[in-house]
């Protein structure tokens, strides 16, 4: 008996991420979402621009790639135009909380009945660890080498917190995918976001705070470390809305 | 009886399944290099085996398998 596999729906193809980078560990995730599911023949995957834009390469699924930030806005007619279809975007915090953050937060406003797995690591990978509008306060990067000053940079979105506040959303909640019991919470959450989209809930987003081992200079073990450490202090974990949810928890 | 089995073409070498390993019975195997150029990660016990799949369920590349 098999107790684990990779999901039917990715294809065989190996990935281009750097070793460590946690982007498989939400690919996979994703991928077994929509197997336990059973929604692949009407699932649609929109790719952001920034390390994710390849991901039509590990989906067996119909894929679109969106402008730099515009994966929401896309999505949005995918399913406006289809709405039988389950459609999600994979964004980075490039993506989503810099360049796209008005068709993020105008999807949520409306309420767009999509899933939205929202990547953030803190930094901006494909282009070499410039600072991203995610990085933490002191953190180094390329364009902030004594640290991110909060007096001159400002300071990092907090998308969940920032979401939640909004009507429309059906279900925010930050997950991380730096240990094995994070990795089985987050898969939870990504399923949920999905199941929220069969069952015409609403938006749905789940942040995951993911490693970036070559940008911020770790080994891919201590990477996973600086996300307990210092990410997910700042990023508490956690479901920060669920129309679904009765009474008080 | 745990079947463990890694593609070692799809392993990068990062080594998180060795540090998820509650047993710690996975290394790099210095002996192998695959195409991209790493060494893939070794079981080196699989009687000490619990299948908690750990190793599985932190691996970026869906490089290993497990079954009983």
């Amino acid at each position: 008996m098999t107790m684990f596999r990779k999901p039917r729906v990715m294809t065989a193809t190996q990935t281009h991420y750097c070793p460590g980078c946690t982007h498989g560990i939400i690919h996979r995730l994703v991928g077994e979402a929509i197997d336990t599911l059973g929604i692949e023949g009407r699932s649609v995957g929109v790719a952001p621009v920034g390390c994710s834009v390849l991901a039509y390469n590990y989906f067996n699924l119909d894929m679109t790639i969106a402008a730099h930030g515009r994966a929401p806005a896309v999505a949005t007619g995918l399913k406006r135009a289809n709405p039988d279809s389950i459609v999600f975007t994979y964004q980075g915090d490039g993506d989503l909380a810099s360049i796209g953050m008005a068709e993020a937060v105008h999807a949520a406003a409306r309420g767009e009945n999509i899933t939205i797995i929202f990547v953030n690591n803190a930094v901006y990978g494909m282009t070499g660890g410039q600072m991203a509008p995610t990085s933490l306060p002191g953190q180094i990067t390329q364009t902030s080498p004594s640290g991110r000053d909060s007096a001159l940079c400002g300071f990092p979105v907090k998308v969940c917190e920032m979401l939640a506040q909004l009507d429309g959303p059906a279900y925010i909640a930050r997950v991380a995918a730096n240990s094995p019991k994070n990795v089985l919470a987050a898969k939870k959450a990504i399923e949920r976001a999905f199941r929220n989209q069969i069952e015409g809930k609403g938006f749905s987003l789940v942040e995951v705070l993911s490693s970036c081992p070559t940008n911020w200079g770790m080994s891919p073990k201590d990477a996973l470390g600086w996300i307990d450490s210092a990410m997910i202090p700042y990023y508490p974990l956690g479901v920060y809305k669920d129309t679904s949810r009765k009474g008080i928890e | 009886m745990i079947h463990w089995s890694i593609q070692a073409e799809y392993c990068k070498g990062c080594g998180l399944c060795i540090d998820a390993c509650p047993k710690q019975i996975l290394r790099i195997d210095p002996d192998v290099i695959n195409q991209k150029g790493h060494s893939p990660a070794q079981m080196t016990d699989v009687s000490r085996c619990t299948g908690c799949g750990f190793c599985a369920l932190i691996c970026p590349d869906c490089a290993i398998t497990i079954a009983k």
